[in-house]
C-alpha cells in the first residue's frame, strides 16, 4: 500500500510538470508567431531564442523538465506519461482560445478520449515497484 | 518539408530521453531535496541524464521547426505518439507492471492523439 504522502507528493508534481509544459509551449508557440522567424539554420535558431515569449517558453520548459524529472525519481514512467498527457488537452484549449486555431468535432473527441486516458491511469497506483 | 517528418523525429528522440531518464532517475532514488541547485547537479553529473537531455535538445529543435508549419493544437498531441511506444519499453525494459488500467488508458490516450490529426 502506498503512503498518502507518496500520492499526494505524485499529484502536486504531477500538476507542477502540466502547468509548466502547457505554459511553456503556449509562450512559445505565441514567440514563433509573432516575430521570431526559424528557417532552420543555426544561425536563426540563435536568433529564435532571443524572442521574449520563446525565453520565457524555454525557462519554464526548463521547470518541466526538471519538475518532470523529480516525478521520475519515484513514480513509473508508464503512469507519469499518460496522465501528464491532460497537457495535450489544455495546450489545444489555449490554441483555440489565444491563438484562434479551429478545432474540429473529431479534435474535440480526441481530446475527451485523451482525458478519459488519464483519468484512468490516474487511477492506478503512480509506483509499482516494491 | 513534411511536418509528418518533424514528428518522427520528435517521437524517436522522446521516447529515447525519457527511458533514459526514467531508468536512472529510479538508480538515484525518490528526491527529497528539491532544491534547483541539487536537480541540476544531478542532471549533469550523470552520463544517461546528459543523454537523455541531448534528446531532448533535438526533440525541442525539431519541435520548433514544427510549430512553423503546423497548428499548436496539431503539433503537440502528434508527437504524443511516443506515448504508446514509451509505455511498451517502461514494461520490456524498466520492467513496470503496467496494468490493463494503465493499458486500457494509455489505448484511450493513443486514440484520442490519432483523432487529433484530423
Amino acid at each position: 500500500m502506498l503512503s498518502k504522502r507518496l500520492v499526494r507528493k505524485t499529484r502536486w508534481f504531477a500538476a507542477i510538470v502540466v502547468a509548466t509544459n502547457v505554459l511553456g509551449n503556449f509562450a512559445l508557440s505565441w514567440g514563433m508567431k509573432h516575430g521570431a522567424a526559424f528557417d532552420g539554420s543555426p544561425l536563426s535558431f540563435v536568433l529564435v531564442v532571443f524572442n521574449p515569449w520563446v525565453l520565457v517558453g524555454i525557462a519554464l520548459l526548463a521547470g518541466w523538465v526538471l519538475s518532470r524529472m523529480a516525478l521520475l525519481s519515484w513514480a513509473d514512467l508508464s503512469y507519469v506519461i499518460p496522465v501528464t498527457s491532460i497537457g495535450f488537452v489544455l495546450n489545444a484549449i489555449m490554441g483555440a482560445l489565444f491563438l484562434q486555431e479551429t478545432i474540429s468535432p473529431l479534435r474535440w473527441l480526441g481530446t475527451f478520449c485523451i482525458v478519459g486516458g488519464t483519468v484512468l491511469v490516474g487511477l492506478t497506483a503512480p509506483k509499482t515497484e516494491p | 518539408m513534411s511536418p509528418w517528418i518533424y514528428v518522427a523525429i520528435i517521437v524517436v528522440s522522446t521516447v529515447a530521453s525519457d527511458v533514459l531518464q526514467s531508468w536512472e532517475m529510479k538508480r538515484q532514488g525518490e528526491v527529497m531535496d528539491f532544491g534547483i541547485g541539487r536537480l541540476l547537479r544531478t542532471l549533469l553529473s550523470k552520463a544517461p541524464l546528459i543523454a537523455s537531455v541531448v534528446f531532448l535538445a533535438i526533440s525541442f529543435y525539431a519541435f520548433l521547426a514544427l510549430l512553423q508549419v503546423a497548428d499548436l493544437s496539431f503539433a503537440v498531441p502528434a508527437t504524443a505518439l511516443s506515448l504508446v511506444a514509451e509505455t511498451v519499453l517502461a514494461r520490456i525494459l524498466l520492467k513496470e507492471k503496467v496494468t490493463a488500467a494503465r493499458w486500457a488508458g494509455t489505448a484511450l490516450v493513443a486514440i484520442g492523439v490519432y483523432l487529433l490529426a484530423f
